[in-house]
């Protein structure tokens, strides 16, 4: 098989959008940035948080270790740059799927951005302690969801082959687009590294075919490896093609099961940014510090790519690439579709933040009312996931939680094509996701009258039981003392004392 | 005309027939109502609308026996719902027998228990557990809220308290 | 620095409710523009008629429910379906009738449903079986095309509007003088009273295929059709569906007994084919949702159409055909529904 090749192989559902990404890949990605303060949030991958091994008025260097990861899945964190540590407290920082709370060591920049002493880590035998390595190198997937890289690499089962994820669908977002132009050979060592650690006999690079010096970049880099196992696929440009499940369908025709992940049909996805960060730490020894992210939009000056040191504060890096135009009207962590609107500034880059979209007025949905549904079934055709907005809509009015799960309501990936195609204008994502949280409370109801019901049930069989022995017991007596007046009474003291003994050792039947 | 009139007239008898003969024959559904307004209670016993359980209740209110609004842990989203499930106009939600709410939980007042075990007794989850002469305690996770333990206790040192404190 | 939020996605919408009904009346100008050639001005009277009725009746309602009417009148639905509604009604009748037409569709059709979004059945079809089955007379009396070799005598605007408003005709003229019979009708009745298809058709209201004029506004009328779905407006499952669904059995029964079975060509041209097949049939209200559900609704729509034609008592029966599929909407949806992503098929 060639090393390049061109997949027709349609989406289910998706949309064609408008990409937007023009604005920031003018100028190359802009390095060299020295912050005059960093927040490290010792949370910023999905798992538990890293344990801090520094403390306030500590020096630390670049690279140098502020964190220890936790118990796994978690991941390392190191200072991004050079200074003291002025505090280590709780603060809101950018998660994956919206802002979370996390302890985090901030960091007073001296400004000169003086290295630690760096030395690869090696790159030992056992898998075990490959995996270590990857968790002291800080690694989590940079595509968005932040898991740690050692974690989402450590699955069981065989895997037929590592995707590395170039499909940067989402608008506005071009941080992977420009590092896979700029730094295609380091990506391509970080996934050979990565499909090793795995045994994959295939390491397939997915992008997408708007992004052809991408393309380009990667083709002469595989070329130069000339590693077998390397694929370089062109896919078509679809919205949300770079979705982790459905770049699989893309790639293969393949689903991964409802529920289920991606090794359960033996793939693993990587982001191409993780790759990158990947071969930094094995061949220069420089742990994930630095990431690049989009600053974009309408309500930027100077929309470009910057290399960001992990805890920039975002009012930074907006200051750096020129301040906020006058027509800002939203800030938003991630692209237009799935990123998720922030109050304020005053937030720290994190691992999981690919892109800030200043928004302009006009580039953000006004806030006008909906029309009633017209049933058009354009968001059935457009959801990825093969559900049917329309109907989980009428089933999320009505409350019926049963409808709301036979639909596929979980399926729901929160993509939003249904809110960009559907001309009543609903706002569908939301409403699903407001369903959700309503369905899992919902079961949790449910769980907690049935246990409480047979909580009650076996209390009151306890309760008729005791009933029925004292009852028996009674009888019992009775039937004794008639037959045998002496006995009788005697049985009778013999009971008054088994009972006396029983209140003297407080086990009172209730 | 003529036959038009007999044709109409007649589906009208029949029909009417197939339907009486239909509600006569086919078995009552009555207690799929009572299982549907079980479902949209909180189901958690606690007897505060003065029928035993949420069955016997729900019972009472498919027959029309009962109001709708007798439900205090099931509050007024319980009492919405049911008037959409029955198409009955919502009433406020009557809280003359309780105040009870899922939201909250009993707490025993640790200085003042004189481990009397009424309260233990009285709990239908067996969330309260203690031995006779010793403190007692409530189990957060089984407690219902539905405060059958306040009324016993004769030194009135169980409150409720919100259930995430 | 501050900044309101609002949950994700940001993107704003691609289309509206207004944009679709406004994409719909863009599509029929072309087709009207030519049936007002054809045949006069009833057309337009009839739907200047039909639209005020149309609003006002919405305003009424919507008061009366006690709904807001501004957003529910600018969303262009009533327009829409008084627009359907005229392309059914003949030219030439009394102004009540596209009136009483529109108010019925939009009273009983659409709003004792719930209003947009809830009608069980095709608004402007329930305005026209109303219609239909109240003045069977008035509704079945078309008017000939102006097609310079047949000898009739046409309306000017003022007399055509004396006739709509007043029921007034110039001296010399009367209404059965002035209309005739639709080819459908010829067909029916001639095959009833055992004439042979060719027999049928020499006479001088039939064109090359379908009824003469008619071809040409439905020519228009499809193209209309093709830039709904060129605009993503529809989708191509209803069309194609209904067009196989009556095509198939009229080619088939043609094939078996080409005397009294029309040919395919003359029902694809004649009556509301067309029309129904791209404006009627797809409104989505109505319709089925999922794209199965659409190919089960189309295609059960064409072949009712085509046996309602041929053996039932109508000579066109799409509008019928359509409200019975309404009805069996639900129950395909429900049969129809998709493959979920990650779920086992099957």
């Amino acid at each position: 098989m060639e090393l390049e090749y061109t997949l027709e192989r349609k989406l289910t559902g998706g949309i064609r959008l408008l990409a937007n990404k023009t604005q920031s890949t003018a100028t190359g990605i802009r390095r060299g940035f020295v912050p005059r303060q960093v927040v490290l949030a010792l949370k910023q991958h999905r798992g538990s948080p890293a344990v801090p091994v520094v403390a306030v008025g500590d020096e630390v260097r670049k690279g140098q270790l502020v964190a220890a990861p936790g118990s796994p899945p978690s991941a390392a964190v190191h200072a991004s740059t050079s200074g003291r540590v002025r505090a280590i407290e709780e603060r809101t920082v950018p998660g994956g799927k919206g802002l979370e709370r996390s302890l985090c060591v901030v960091v007073e920049a001296d400004g000169l951005d003086q290295p630690a002493d760096l030395a690869p880590p090696g790159w030992p035998a056992t898998r075990e302690e490959r995996l270590r390595v990857l968790r002291d190198g800080g690694l989590a997937g940079l595509g968005g969801a932040v898991f740690p890289t050692a974690d989402k690499l450590a699955v069981s089962g065989e895997c037929k082959a590592l995707i590395v994820n170039g499909a940067e669908c989402e608008p506005y977002i071009s941080c992977d687009d420009m590092l896979m132009r700029e730094a295609a050979p380091e990506i391509v060592a970080g996934a050979l590294a990565m499909a090793d650690l795995l045994g994959a006999p295939l390491c397939i690079m997915a992008v997408e075919r708007d992004k052809p010096r991408a393309i380009e970049a990667l083709a002469a880099a595989a070329r130069a490896v000339g590693d077998p196992r390397l694929r370089l696929a062109e896919v078509r440009t679809v919205y949300p093609a770079g979705g982790e499940r459905q770049l699989i369908e893309l790639l293969t025709g393949e689903e991964v099961p409802s529920g289920g992940y991606p090794i359960d049909i033996g793939y693993v996805c990587q982001n191409v940014g993780t790759a990158y960060a990947l071969a930094r730490w094995l061949d220069a020894g420089e742990p994930l510090i630095a990431r690049v992210v989009t600053v974009t939009g309408k309500g930027v000056r100077q929309p470009q790519n910057v290399l960001a040191p992990l805890g920039t504060p975002f009012a930074e890096l907006v200051a750096l690439c020129g301040g906020y135009t006058d027509d800002v009207a939203r800030l938003v962590v991630g692209g237009s579709m799935m990123g998720y609107a922030v109050p304020d500034d005053d937030l720290p880059v994190t691992k999981a933040v690919n892109c800030i979209f200043a928004a302009g007025a006009d580039e953000v949905r006004a806030d006008e009312d909906e029309w009633p549904c017209i049933r058009c079934g354009d968001c059935a055709s457009a959801c990825p996931a093969g559900l049917l907005p329309q109907e989980l809509l009428s089933a999320a009015e009505a409350h019926d939680m049963e409808d709301l799960d036979a639909l596929g309501l979980f399926d729901c990936i929160e993509c939003g094509c249904c809110d960009v195609v559907c001309p009543s204008q609903i706002r569908l994502t939301e409403r699903f996701r407001v369903a959700k949280r309503e369905y899992a409370l919902h079961e949790e109801r449910e769980r907690f009258a049935a246990e409480t019901e047979a909580r009650v049930k076996r209390r009151e069989q306890r309760r008729a039981d005791a009933e029925r022995r004292e009852a028996e017991i009674r009888q019992a007596l009775k039937e004794a003392v008639r037959h045998d007046p002496e006995s009788g009474r005697k049985a009778i003291e013999e009971a008054v004392r088994r009972a006396r003994e029983r209140r003297e050792q407080g086990r009172e039947p209730d | 005309m003529l036959s038009a009139a007999v044709i109409l007239g007649g589906l009208a008898v029949a029909l009417a027939a197939l339907l009486v003969s239909a509600e006569r024959l086919l078995p009552r559904r009555g207690d799929e109502l009572t299982e549907r307004i079980e479902r949209l209670l909180p189901r958690i016993q606690c007897a505060q609308c003065g029928y035993p359980g949420c069955r016997p209740y729900a019972a009472a209110v498919a027959s029309g026996a009962a109001d709708i609004n007798l439900c205090p842990p099931g509050g007024e989203q319980t009492v919405r719902r049911l008037a959409e499930l029955l198409g009955r106009e919502p009433l406020p939600l009557d809280t003359s027998r309780g105040t009870a709410s899922l939201e909250r939980v009993a707490e025993i007042d640790e200085d003042a228990c004189i481990g009397c075990n009424l309260c233990a007794r009285a709990c239908p989850v067996d969330a309260i557990v203690g031995i006779p002469q010793a403190l007692h305690g409530v189990i957060r996770a089984y407690c219902t809220g539905c405060e059958l333990c306040l009324p016993p206790c004769p030194v009135d040192c169980i409150s409720m308290v919100p259930r995430g404190a | 620095m501050q900044f309101e939020t609002a949950p994700a996605p940001h993107a704003p919408p691609a289309v509206s409710v207004p944009q679709v009904m406004r994409r719909v009346l863009v599509a029929l100008l072309p087709a009207a523009v030519v049936h007002s050639g054809f045949f006069g001005w009833g057309l337009m009277i009839n739907f200047a008629a039909a639209a005020v009725t149309a609003l006002l009746a919405e305003a009424a309602v919507l008061r009366l429910r006690g709904r807001g009417t501004r957003r529910a009148l600018r969303d262009g639905s009533a327009l829409v379906t008084a627009a359907l509604l005229v392309f059914a009604i003949p030219p030439l009748v009394p102004i009540w009738i596209p009136m009483l037409g529109a108010a019925a569709a939009v009273v009983l059709g659409k709003h004792l449903y719930g209003g947009l979004g809830r009608n069980v059945f095709n608004p402007a079809m329930v305005g026209y079986v109303v219609l239909l089955v109240s003045f069977p007379v008035e509704m079945t009396q078309w008017l000939p095309p102006r097609m310079g070799d047949i000898d009739y005598r046409y309306l000017t605007f003022p007399e055509h509007l004396n006739y709509a408003l007043g029921g007034i005709l110039p001296p010399e003229l009367t209404v059965d003088a002035l209309t005739r019979a639709t080819p459908l009708d010829l067909v029916k009745e001639g095959v009833r009273g055992g004439s042979s298809f060719a027999q049928i058709r020499t006479s001088s209201l039939f064109g090359d295929f379908g009824g003469r004029g008619w071809e040409w506004i439905n020519n228009f009328i499809a193209l209309g059709g093709l830039y709904l779905l060129y605009t993503n407006t529809i989708r191509w499952h209803i069309p194609v569906a209904v067009l196989a669904g009556l095509l198939g059995p009229a080619l088939l029964f043609n094939l078996i007994d080409a005397e009294r079975f029309a040919p395919a060509s003359f029902h694809l041209f004649s009556g509301a084919t067309i029309l129904g097949a791209f404006f009627i049939a797809t409104d989505p209200v109505s319709a089925a949702t999922t794209d199965r559900g659409r190919l089960v609704y189309g295609a059960a729509i064409g072949v009712l159409t085509y046996a309602i034609r041929t053996w039932g008592g109508y000579p066109d029966g799409f509008a019928f055909a359509v409200l019975l599929m309404n009805a069996a909407v639900p129950l395909i949806d429900r049969y129809t529904r998709g493959h979920i992503y990650g779920h086992r098929r099957g």
